[in-house]
Formats: C-alpha cells, structure tokens, sequence
C-alpha cells in the first residue's frame, strides 16, 4: 500500500524561504547560513509541551502563508525621526528613507554592505545566536538585511541613532537582523523600532546581536508599533563584559503575537544592566516577555522591571529568569513584574525566576497584579480633571517607573503621547 | 445656590437617604451631624458624583442647573469640592501638577485662558501658607506618605487653590489632633467670603468650635430629622443622640 507523507508544519514553513536569493553573500556568510541550515533539520518548532513557548502558542503564526515583497521606499511619514537612521521596508534596506551621517570611528550601515566592506564584523557576526532556538536559527540561515553598528574604542555617539523597520503590505513575513558591537569604553544610543504601515497578517522574525566590551556603555529603546494584527518574534541576544552598562527598554504597543527573547551573557565583573518594559494591550492581543539574565562573575548588578496595561480580552506572559553561578559572589539582582487588569476577561501569566548557585548575593524578585484604582479615578475628576485625562494620568502614574528609565528624551515623550492616545477613546 | 429636594439613594439596593430637603445660599455655613450610619457620607458621595450610588428620587439643582446629571468634573467646575474624608494617595501623580491640569481644565470649561506658571506658583506658595503645608508636601505624590493631618491640610489647601463656590467637608476632623484641627479650621474660616458657602459633616460639636455654623441639621436614618442654630451642636454633645430619636419618633 502507498503511504501518503504529510508534509509537516516546518517542511511547510520553511518553504517560504525556497526563493530566496543569497548568491550575492559572501563566501563567510553562506557558509554560515548552510551551517545554520543543517542546523533546522534537527530542530522543531515549540508545541505547547516546549516549557519556554507554555504560554505562547504559535499555530496561527506557523500556519499562516506569507510572502516576502521587496519595497524601495513607503509613504509612511518619517518626519521628526532621529537624524541618524537605517530605515528597512519590509526587511529591505531602503537607502531613500535612510540618512546617515556618523563621524569618525562609528561605522552605522545596512547589513547587506557591512558584509561587502567591513571585514571585522567577520569576528562578531553569528556568535552570540542560540544553536538550539528555530527562531534564531532561522534568522541565521535566511536573514535579509539589517544594520550594523560597531563604535570603536572610546568614541561616544552623541545622538541617538534609529534602526526602523516598517512592514508595509500584507502577510509579508521578514527576517531582519541586526548587530550591535561598542568597543572598549565607547557609547550610543540606539531606538530599535518595528511599525506596520498598511499591513496585515505579517510576520517578522528579527535577531539582534548586542556586544558590550569592557566599559562600554550602550542603551537600546526598542518599540514595537506593529498593525494589530501583526505576529512578531523578536530576540536580543546581549553579551557584557567588565565594567560594562547596557540598558534595554521595550515598549510593546501593538501586534496580534508579539514574542520577546531578551537574553543577557555577563562575562565579566562590575557589570551593570538595566532591563525594563511596558506593555499595552488591548482587544485579543498576546504579548509575551521572556528575558534571562546568566551572572557568571562576582560583583554585577542587574535591574527588571517589566510593567503591563492589559485590556479587553488580552494576554500577558513575563517569563524573567535570573542565573547566578557558584562564582558569581556579590550579584545585585532584582527583578519585579506588575501587571494592571483593565477588565475581568484579560490574562496574566506572570512567572519571575531566580536560580543562584552562590551564597553571598542580594536577589529579590516580585510579581503583582491589580486593578485600576477607582478612588484615585474619583478623586482626581472631582478636581476637576476629565475622565479621559485622569485615566491617562493614572496610567503614567503606573508606568512611571518604566518610563523613567528612558535615556532618550524623544522616546519618553513617544511612550507617553501613546499612554495618552490609547485611551482617548474610552 | 443648591437645593436638595426630597433626594433618596441608596448602595446595591439598599436605600440610605430616605428624602433629604436641604437648602444652602451664598455666605452661609451650614453643618450636617449625625449618628454612625445615617447617611453623612452617602449625601456627600451623591452630591460629588461618585457613582456607586443610585440616586432613586428626588433632585439637586446648582446653581440652577441639574447637578445629579453632570460628571464629577463638570460638578467640580460649576464650583462644588469636596474634602475627602479618607483623602486617596496616588502615588507617581504630583500634588501640583495635577492641581494645575485641573484649573487649567476647569478655566478651559469657562473659556478662560491657562494659568501662566508665574501666577501659578505664586497661588501654591499662597495657599500652601494658609494651611501651613509644607512646601515639599505640595510637590510629592498625591497624599503619598502624608500624616493624616497632613492629608486633611491637603484637601483644604486643594480647596484653597480651587476657590469653589460650594465645599463639602466630609468628617475633616475625624482623627485630628486639636493642631492640626485648628489649621484645618483656620484655612477654611479664612477661606470663607459672601459669595461661597460650606457644608461641614461631622460627627462630634469640636469642629464647630472653630468653624462656627449658622445652621445645624441631625440626619437620622436617611433624613434630616432637626434642625437648628449652632446651640443644637451644644445640645447633641451634651446629650448625645438618644433623644433625637426618642423626640423624633424614629425607631432605631
């Protein structure tokens, strides 16, 4: 009897990835991607049994059929943006939309280049992605573009600097990768933004790799402004070394599945890391939060602070795990996790984590949820303040200590005219 | 300048004012005392807008106007405030700065332009005196770690700053030292002028030491069963409640 062969779920998948065209890579780089390509065959995507994916199912993002569209420019408004900016439409690199203008000693361009002329990024590029994680692995052996930033040793970038990715059209789906590498005490600022403009039904699978040498100090905003009903995976992968401070915001305002994988390496001692969030969710959103942060040395310090609005009938997962090896003595770890319930119908799956190995550590972590406080909303309107803008105010008020955190003075202003727009409509 | 008519509300079905008639005109201080559950709180409650409550009969006009119909905020720009009882910490809202979006809207309802920052700081340092609040205390997070005397100091110096026509003072000097329930009283003797007015709800005489009525009402059971000049505050403290409801005929 003959035996029909189903093709599974990632035979399907990866299908979408048979007409893509890498000959213009070099030599290096499709070794990489055949390397990584060997490496899926061993892999699965996440069942509900995966611990990592418990609370994230991904059946309407796997079975759904994209279609990469290749778009030089978009009507999108880019006015007031950072001065600084790689744009990319869809995963392309659009040089119209781009401006970059970066002095000495900060090499800030698209991917596709940087592979052509920058032979260093030979030593950095592909070492930090998980072997083990179809997503990351995925990007590796199919990424399109993205950009790269290396500063060298000692320079300072005085203004921020804006890597945007704009989804426009629908079921696109887009493999955009970045790196990121300061040198030895240098320092940046870096707004790492994904929006959908006329979209729908897309994918994005984006792979950022963050280096931070020795006394380097780097702060990434990354905003997720993605159409609603947008599906998006998106992972850092952070490596620290001695003396080093990197901060990373995120800022999740929209998307249908939004999955987040922070994951932070410190190598090295007197570290210091900062990692905050807000997000907020309406009608059937799913945004899910998973960050790591492994103390390998004595003396870190590392900052959580992830906060959620939900409404209607959304989904909230943080998953937060701090690691402290039998080495890593004097680790300063905090962790906390609050979430306000706008409705009965919304859900939060909250699960702060620590694992330590050492015995002389300071690590608390925290988890909370509530309600918007009803008497404050009183109390406030019988001053006098409208119901819209005493709900906005108490939302800022909860979010404060997220927003604080903003280095950037544009983004902070971003963040809080969205509190104030998202409900407006009230 | 508000009239209460026959006005009946109650909480989840169970009713708590049971037909109040309470009149109150400009230059008039009127205090409303009464015993633990007849109501004091629930007609404060109703006439700030806090919606918990269901208004089943009866009506308040303000200055002409249907006040059960309009939202907290428009109550409070017509002119009407009320000092909180269990005043509300908000922590991450500062205390002038939401002070100042509140004038700012309630000018903005009467066509007026912002307060410029200038005359703005000029209103806090003011008012602040008047209550003796602490400079520092104006800044902070709404009540956030305020004593309670500071809180209740709060409020009136809110009502200070907010000059409204008509202030309800839910039990200000419950759990007030006799300081701070001079500073309390003193702020609002001072703030008192001809065109406004005050309702002061209380349960001991003590307040009226300093804040003196012209006209006193005993709510029993929902109703304003008596009232009376400020010697009828003397009277209950004296004799307590008891003969109110033996005289009134109100069965416990």
């Amino acid at each position: 009897m003959e035996q029909v062969i189903k093709p599974s779920i990632k035979e399907d998948f990866l299908r979408h990835f048979d007409f893509l065209d890498f000959s213009f890579d070099q030599e290096f780089y499709k070794n990489q991607r055949k390397e990584a390509k060997a490496l899926i065959q061993n892999l699965d995507f996440p069942t509900s049994k995966t611990e990592y994916w418990k609370y994230t199912r991904l059946n309407k993002v796997l079975k759904g059929k994209y279609s990469f569209k290749e778009l030089e420019s978009t009507p999108y408004d880019l006015q007031g943006l950072a001065q600084n900016r790689l744009v990319f439409v869809n995963g392309y690199f659009s040089e119209s939309l781009s401006k970059v203008n970066v002095g000495e000693g900060v090499y800030f361009a698209p991917l596709s280049q940087a592979k052509q002329e920058n032979k260093e990024l030979q030593n950095s590029f592909g070492k930090l992605y998980k072997q083990d994680e179809i997503f990351a692995v995925m990007n590796q052996a199919y990424h399109q573009d993205g950009a790269v930033l290396m500063v060298k040793k000692g320079k300072v970038v005085e203004e921020e600097l804006l890597i945007l990715n704009i989804i426009d059209g629908e079921n696109i789906i887009s493999q955009p990768r970045n790196l990121i590498h300061l040198s030895e005490n240098a320092q940046a600022k870096v707004i790492l933004k994904t929006i959908g403009y006329n979209s729908s039904a897309s994918f994005t699978n984006m792979l950022t790799e963050v280096f931070v040498d020795t006394s380097a100090n780097l702060e990434i905003a990354k905003i997720q402004e993605e159409s609603k009903t947008a599906y998006q995976i998106a992972t850092e992968q952070v490596k620290q070394e001695a003396n080093s401070f990197f901060k990373i915001n995120t800022f999740t305002f929209n998307g249908a599945l939004v999955r987040n994988n922070l994951n932070i390496d410190l190598l090295g001692q007197h570290t210091e890391s900062w990692l905050s969030g807000l997000y907020l969710l309406k009608e059937k959103q799913h945004v899910d939060n998973h960050t790591y942060v492994l103390h390998r040395e004595p003396n870190c310090e590392s900052n959580e602070l992830y906060k959620g609005i939900l409404d209607d009938q959304s989904t909230g997962v943080f998953n937060g795990k701090v690691f402290v090896h039998r080495e890593a003595q004097k680790t300063n770890a905090y962790q906390s996790n609050a979430n306000m319930l706008m409705t009965d119908d919304v859900t939060i799956n909250s699960k702060p984590e620590l694992e330590i190995y050492a015995d002389d550590v300071k690590c608390s972590h925290g988890s909370t949820t509530g309600q918007l406080d009803e008497e404050a909303l009183f109390y406030l309107r019988s001053r006098g303040i409208g119901y819209k803008t005493a709900m906005a105010t108490l939302l800022k008020a909860f979010s404060a200590d997220v927003i604080d955190q903003i280095g950037i003075e544009s983004v902070q202003l971003e963040v809080e005219e969205f509190i104030n727009k998202s409900f407006k409509g009230v | 300048m508000i009239e209460i008519k026959n006005l009946h509300a109650s909480i989840d079905g169970t009713p708590i004012l049971n037909g109040i008639n309470l009149k109150v005109n400009a230059g008039e201080v009127h205090a409303i005392m009464g015993p633990n559950g007849s109501g004091k709180s629930t007609l404060s409650s109703v006439l700030a807008g806090r919606d918990e409550y269901e208004v089943t009969a009866g009506e308040v006009s303000f200055f002409g106007e249907d006040l059960l119909d309009m939202e907290p905020e428009d109550r409070a720009a017509a002119g009407l405030f009320l000092a909180f009882q269990y005043p509300v910490e908000i922590p991450g809202v500062s205390n002038v700065n939401f002070l100042k979006s509140a004038i700012n809207e309630i000018r903005k309802k009467k066509g007026l332009d912002a307060i410029s920052a200038k005359e703005f700081l000029q209103m806090v340092k003011e008012k602040s005196k008047l209550v003796e609040l602490d400079g520092k205390l104006a800044n902070r997070s709404v009540n956030e770690g305020f004593s309670g005397g500071e809180k209740k100091r709060n409020e009136i110096f809110q009502m200070a700053m907010l000059e409204p026509k008509l202030s309800i003072l839910d039990e200000t000097d419950s759990g007030l030292d006799i300081d701070a329930l001079r500073i309390v009283a003193n702020g609002v003797n001072e703030l008192k002028t001809e065109e406004n007015a005050s309702i002061v709800i209380t349960h001991y005489q003590r307040l009226l030491d300093y804040i003196v009525p012209d006209f006193v009402h005993v709510l029993y059971k929902g109703k304003i069963v008596k009232t009376g000049g400020k010697e009828l505050a003397l009277e209950l403290e004296e004799k307590g409640y008891d003969w109110i409801k033996e005289e009134t005929g109100v069965s416990a």
